[in-house]
C-alpha cells in the first residue's frame, strides 16, 4: 500500500515545485511519447484486442421515432449461417448513452422507443459479415406512438431544467430597462443546428466475462465513472467491472458516458458465455450516441455611448430527450466575459424524440459564444468602435455575475498581441469594400474563453532501483497528449529524462482519474502525478539525508550540497506513492478560465458565396503550458471544429420523425485538409495559482470557443451580410452579396 | 486463398463478403489499418495496392489474391520509421492517431502520383509539377482528421516531399 499525498484546492498554491525544478522538460515541445507506436500502426485501440472464441455483435435499431415495440422477428436472421443468436432484453438495454461523469446507469429499457435508431437488439455471429446480414433481416414491429420531433413552433413548450454546470436561469438588475435606456443595442436571434462529434474511431466495446467479473475494452473517455455506470446498468458491484482503453481514437465528448453498444455486448457475452465485440457503424454513431443540441438563442446587448455595456441578455432554448436534464449551457461564458450590471441568462429545454443531446467539445461556449461574439461585432458597428477596442472597454474588474475575483485573466493581452501579429489595424473597415479578383476579402475577430475546472483525480508513481519512474492512473489519452504531459510532469519533478518515465493509462485497475472531458484532464490528472512525485521527493530527500527544499533532482541524479548520487541508489527495492487532487473552495472563491483571441481572414466568392478561410492568428493564455507542441495542436483542433461549425456542420433531422438524415461522413461535413489554412498559434506566459499545483488551466476546448464567430464576423466584413443561422452555407449568403 | 501483404504470404479463407480492410484487421492481425466509416468516406482504411492508394473498406479481399498489399506496418516499425512516419511524429501530424495510418499511406501514394506528374483539381496546368501546400491539401482531402492535425500533416508531408525532391536533384546533378 502506498502513501497518499492529497491536496484539496481550498487556497491558491503558494509556490509550485515546478517553479524550481531544473530538468527543463516540462513545457517543452517534445514529440508525443506514444507517437512512434501510432504512426507505425502499433497502438492498440479498443476494437483491436484479440480473444479466443470472439463473437461479433451488430446492433439492431428502432425504425421509428416514437412508439412501442410489439415484436422482434428474428427467425430469418437466425437462419443465416454463422448467426449464433439474436438477443434482446427490453429492460436491460439502455435507452441512450449516459452523460459524462454520472455515477449511475442512464435511462434503462428499450421497449418504449424514444428516437429513430434506438438500439433494441443485438445479433451475434461468428463473423462480422454474418452478424451484419442477420441484423438486416431482423424485423422490429412497432405500434406507432405520438412524438415531438423539433423545436420549431414549440418554443413556448420549453421548460426550465434542473440546474446543471451553471444555473438554468439567472437574473440580475433590470435588463429591459437597460435596453430601453441604452445609447446602442443589439437584440437578435441566432440558431445553431444539432452537431455530432464524429470522432474517427467509432464507438466499440468488447465484453468478456470471467465468472461474475466483466472486462470491457471500450472506446471511452472517463473510465472510472463509465465503470460505475456500467456496473449499475448490469446490477454489479463496481469492483466486478474493469474497463480498459489504452488508446482512444478521439472523443470530443461523445465517449464520456457509456453508450448502448457497451451494455448490449455485456448482456450478449453473458448469455452466450463468449466474448462479444460490438463496433458501432458510422450511422449508429450518429443515431445512437450523442449529439450537440440545436439551439435557439436570443442575445441582447445594451451599451452607453462610450461602448460600456449596461446590459447583457442571453436566452437559449435547446432540445433533449424526455427525462434528460442536460442542457447545452450556451450562456456559460456570458456570465463572466464582459462587464454590465443588468444581466439575464436562461436555458430552457424542449422535449423531442431525437438522439440524446449531451456534451460535445466545449459544451456551452462552442455555440453560445457564436451569438455573443457576433452580437459584440454588431454592437461595435452600431457604436462605430473598433471591435477589439469594444472588448477592451468591457473588461470587467472581477466576475460580474458572482462578484468574485478572476484567478488570472489575460483576454486584453491576447487581443493586443493577436491584433499586432495579424495586422488588424491594416484591415479594410467598409463591409464588402475589399476584393481580390473573384473573391471578397474580410477580416474578423472574436474573444475566446473557457471555464477552468478541476476534478478529483488520483495517480500512483513509483521509482525503480534502475532509476526509472512508472506512472499509473486510469486517465485516458484521446489525442489530448496525456501520455506525454504526464510523463513530462513526472520527469520534471523527479529529475529524469523523459525516456526514463513510463506512463500507463486507460485501465480501471489503476487509481481513478478525472478522465478526459471539460478540459480538466491535464490539470486534474497532472496534479495527481505532481502530488505523487512530491511525496517521492520527500522520500528521496530522507534517504539522502537532505532537506526536501535543498534537494535538486536532475538527469537521474539526486544532488544536495556537493553530493551527487544516482536516483536508483536512493530507493532501495523501489519506492512508490499516490497523489490525490480534490477540488475545493477555489472553485467558488475565484473565477477560473482560460482566454484567447481569434483573428481570421476569409475570402468569399463574389458570385457563388463560397467561403474559404485563408489566414488565422490565435493567441491563448491558459496558465502554464505543459507541452507547447501538443497544446498548439489542441488549439488548432479546436479552431478547426470552429471552422466546421461556422461553415459546414449541420446534423439535419427529419421533421416527421426526428431521424438523423445525414448520418454519415459523406453527408455530415466535417472540415477536410482543403478547408484549413496554416495557423499562427501563440501562447502568453501565465501561471494560475488558484487552478492547481501545476498552475495550468484547460486548453482542449479553448480553441473552439469563439472561433466560428470570428469567421462569421469576417464574412460580414467581406460581404456586408449578417447571417445568424449557423452554419453559413452559401445559400444564406448569395442573395445578399454585393452586385458583381 | 493466398494473399501477399507487406511482402509476406498469408493463407486465409475469408468470407467472400469480407472487405480487404476486415481481412487485414480481423483475419491476419494487421490492425494498423483503421475503420472509420466502412463506406469510403473517411480514408482511415487507406492502404497501397500495387503501390496505389485505395480505401480498403471499398474493395473485397477476394479480389486481391494476386496483388501486393502494403499497409502501415509494411512502411516502417516504431524502431525504424519510414521518413513520413518520422515526419508525422516530429510535426505532431496527429493527436488521437486513429486517422494516421490512413493519412500516411495516402501520403505515400499521393507523393508517387505527384512525382508521376498527375494533376489535381487545383493544378494550374497539366505540366506544372510544383507540390505546393495547396496541392497537398487538395490531394489529401479524402483523409479526414477530426482531431484536425491538418496543418501539421501538411508540414510533415512537405518536409518529406522537399527532402525527396532535393535528393532527386542531387541525384540528377550527380548523373549530369
Ligand atoms: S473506413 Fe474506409 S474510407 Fe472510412
Ligand atoms: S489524429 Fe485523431 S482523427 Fe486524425
Amino acid at each position: 500500500m502506498s502513501d497518499v499525498n492529497s491536496l484539496t484546492m481550498d487556497r491558491p498554491v503558494e509556490d509550485s515545485i515546478l517553479n524550481h525544478t531544473v530538468q527543463d522538460v516540462l513545457g517543452k515541445p517534445i514529440d508525443r511519447v506514444e507517437g512512434p507506436l501510432k504512426v507505425a500502426g502499433k497502438a492498440t485501440y479498443s476494437a483491436e484486442f484479440g480473444f479466443d472464441r470472439l463473437a461479433h455483435g451488430f446492433l439492431v435499431r428502432a425504425p421509428q421515432g416514437a412508439g412501442r415495440i410489439e415484436a422482434i422477428e428474428a427467425d430469418a436472421a437466425k437462419a443465416v449461417p454463422g448467426v449464433i443468436d439474436v438477443i434482446h432484453d427490453f429492460d436491460g438495454f439502455i435507452r441512450n448513452a449516459q452523460q459524462g461523469g454520472e455515477t449511475e446507469a442512464p435511462t434503462m429499457g428499450v421497449r418504449e422507443v424514444h428516437y429513430v435508431g434506438q438500439p433494441v437488439a443485438i445479433v451475434v455471429a461468428e463473423s462480422f459479415e454474418a452478424a451484419r446480414e442477420g441484423a438486416a433481416l431482423v424485423t422490429v414491429r412497432m405500434s406507432a406512438g405520438d412524438g415531438d420531433f423539433g423545436i420549431e413552433g414549440r418554443e413556448d413548450e420549453a421548460e426550465k431544467p434542473a440546474d446543471g454546470m451553471i444555473p438554468a436561469h439567472s437574473d440580475a438588475g433590470d435588463l429591459d430597462k437597460a435596453m430601453a435606456d441604452a445609447a446602442a443595442t443589439v437584440d437578435a436571434f441566432w440558431t445553431t443546428p444539432s452537431q455530432n462529434s464524429a470522432a474517427i474511431e467509432p464507438h466499440v466495446s468488447i465484453a468478456e466475462w470471467q465468472g461474475d467479473r466483466l472486462t470491457v475494452h471500450g472506446a471511452y473517455q472517463m473510465l472510472s465513472s463509465d465503470r460505475q455506470q456500467l456496473a449499475d446498468a448490469l446490477g454489479l458491484e463496481e469492483e466486478q467491472v474493469r474497463i480498459v482503453a489504452r488508446y482512444v481514437g478521439g472523443g470530443f465528448g461523445s465517449k464520456l458516458g457509456i453508450a448502448p453498444e457497451c451494455v448490449a455486448a455485456a448482456i450478449a457475452a453473458k448469455q452466450l458465455g463468449r466474448p462479444v465485440k460490438t463496433v458501432m457503424t458510422r450511422q449508429q454513431v450518429f443515431e445512437a450516441t450523442v449529439r450537440r443540441s440545436d439551439t435557439h438563442q436570443r442575445l441582447r446587448l445594451a451599451a452607453d455611448g462610450d461602448g460600456r455595456l449596461t446590459g447583457i441578455g442571453h436566452e437559449t432554448i435547446v432540445s433533449n430527450l424526455e427525462g434528460e436534464d442536460f442542457f447545452e449551457p450556451a450562456g456559460l461564458a456570458t456570465h463572466f466575459l464582459y462587464a454590465g450590471a443588468n444581466r439575464r441568462v436562461t436555458h430552457d429545454i424542449v422535449r423531442v424524440n431525437r438522439t440524446l443531446s449531451g456534451s460535445m467539445r466545449a459544451p456551452g461556449e462552442a455555440v453560445g459564444m457564436l451569438a455573443l461574439e457576433n452580437a459584440m461585432d454588431e454592437l461595435a458597428e452600431a457604436l462605430d468602435i473598433d471591435p477589439v477596442e469594444l472588448r477592451r472597454i468591457n473588461e470587467p474588474e472581477q466576475d460580474p455575475s458572482k462578484d468574485i475575483p478572476f484567478s488570472s485573466r489575460k483576454l486584453a493581452e491576447c487581443l493586443d498581441e493577436g491584433a499586432a501579429a495579424f495586422g488588424w489595424e491594416q484591415r479594410n473597415r467598409t463591409p464588402g469594400g475589399l476584393r481580390d479578383g473573384d473573391w471578397l476579402v474580410g477580416h474578423g475577430v472574436a474573444a475566446s474563453a473557457r471555464s477552468n475546472l478541476l476534478q478529483p483525480s488520483r495517480a500512483r508513481v513509483s521509482v525503480t532501483p534502475e532509476g526509472r519512474a512508472i506512472v499509473e492512473t486510469d486517465m485516458t489519452d484521446i489525442g489530448t497528449g496525456s501520455y506525454t504531459i504526464l510523463g513530462q510532469i513526472a520527469a520534471e519533478m523527479l529529475g529524469l529524462p523523459i525516456e526514463a518515465v513510463e506512463v500507463r493509462l486507460g485501465d480501471t485497475d489503476f487509481p481513478p482519474a478525472a478522465g478526459s472531458g471539460g478540459s480538466w484532464g491535464a490539470g486534474s490528472s497532472g496534479s495527481s502525478v505532481y502530488l505523487a512525485c512530491e511525496a517521492l521527493r520527500a522520500k528521496i530527500a530522507a534517504s539522502f539525508d537532505a532537506e526536501a527544499d535543498g534537494l535538486t533532482l536532475k538527469d537521474g541524479h539526486a544532488i544536495a550540497g556537493n553530493r551527487r548520487v544516482p536516483l536508483g541508489e536512493l530507493v532501495g527495492e523501489g519506492i512508490e506513492a499516490e497523489g490525490a487532487i480534490e477540488p475545493g473552495e477555489m472553485a467558488e472563491k475565484v473565477n477560473q478560465a482560460s482566454y484567447g483571441a481569434h483573428f481570421c481572414e476569409v475570402h468569399v466568392h463574389a458570385v457563388t458565396g463560397e467561403v474559404r478561410v485563408k489566414r488565422w492568428t490565435g493567441v491563448f493564455a491558459a496558465g502554464r503550458i505543459l507541452n507547447e507542441k501538443t497544446a498548439r495542436s489542441q488549439c488548432i483542433g479546436g479552431i478547426v471544429f470552429g471552422i466546421g461549425t461556422a461553415l459546414t456542420e449541420e446534423l439535419v433531422h427529419d421533421e416527421r420523425d426526428g431521424k438523423c438524415v445525414n448520418r454519415d461522413l459523406a453527408e455530415y461535413h466535417v472540415p477536410v485538409h482543403a478547408d484549413v489554412p496554416h495557423m499562427d498559434i501563440r501562447f502568453l506566459v501565465e501561471r494560475d495559482a488558484a487552478a492547481n499545483p501545476l498552475m495550468a488551466k484547460g486548453i482542449g476546448e479553448l480553441g473552439i470557443s469563439g472561433a466560428g464567430a470570428a469567421i462569421v464576423n469576417a464574412i460580414y466584413n467581406a460581404t456586408g451580410v449578417r447571417v445568424r443561422s449557423y452554419p453559413v452555407t452559401l445559400d444564406k449568403l448569395i442573395d445578399g452579396l454585393p452586385p458583381v | 486463398m493466398h494473399f501477399t501483404i507487406n511482402g509476406q504470404s498469408f493463407d486465409v479463407e475469408p468470407d467472400i463478403r469480407t472487405s480487404l480492410l476486415d481481412l487485414l484487421r480481423e483475419h491476419v492481425g494487421l490492425t494498423g489499418t483503421k475503420k472509420g466509416c466502412d463506406h469510403g468516406q473517411c480514408g482511415a482504411c487507406t492502404v497501397l495496392v500495387n503501390g496505389r492508394r485505395i480505401n480498403s473498406c471499398l474493395t473485397l479481399a477476394v479480389m486481391h489474391q494476386d496483388d501486393e498489399v502494403t499497409t502501415i506496418e509494411g512502411l516502417g516499425t516504431p524502431d525504424d520509421l519510414h521518413p513520413l512516419q518520422a515526419a508525422f511524429v516530429r510535426h505532431d501530424g496527429f493527436q488521437c492517431g486513429y486517422c494516421t495510418p490512413g493519412q500516411i499511406c495516402s501520403a505515400v501514394g499521393m507523393l508517387d502520383e505527384a512525382a508521376k506528374g498527375w494533376p489535381s483539381h487545383v493544378s494550374e496546368s497539366l505540366d506544372d509539377g510544383a507540390l505546393t501546400d495547396e496541392e497537398i491539401r487538395e490531394r489529401m482531402s479524402g483523409n479526414l482528421c477530426r482531431c484536425s492535425a491538418y496543418p501539421n500533416i501538411v508540414d510533415a508531408i512537405r518536409e518529406v516531399a522537399d527532402g525527396a525532391r532535393d535528393e532527386r536533384r542531387v541525384g540528377e546533378e550527380a548523373a549530369a
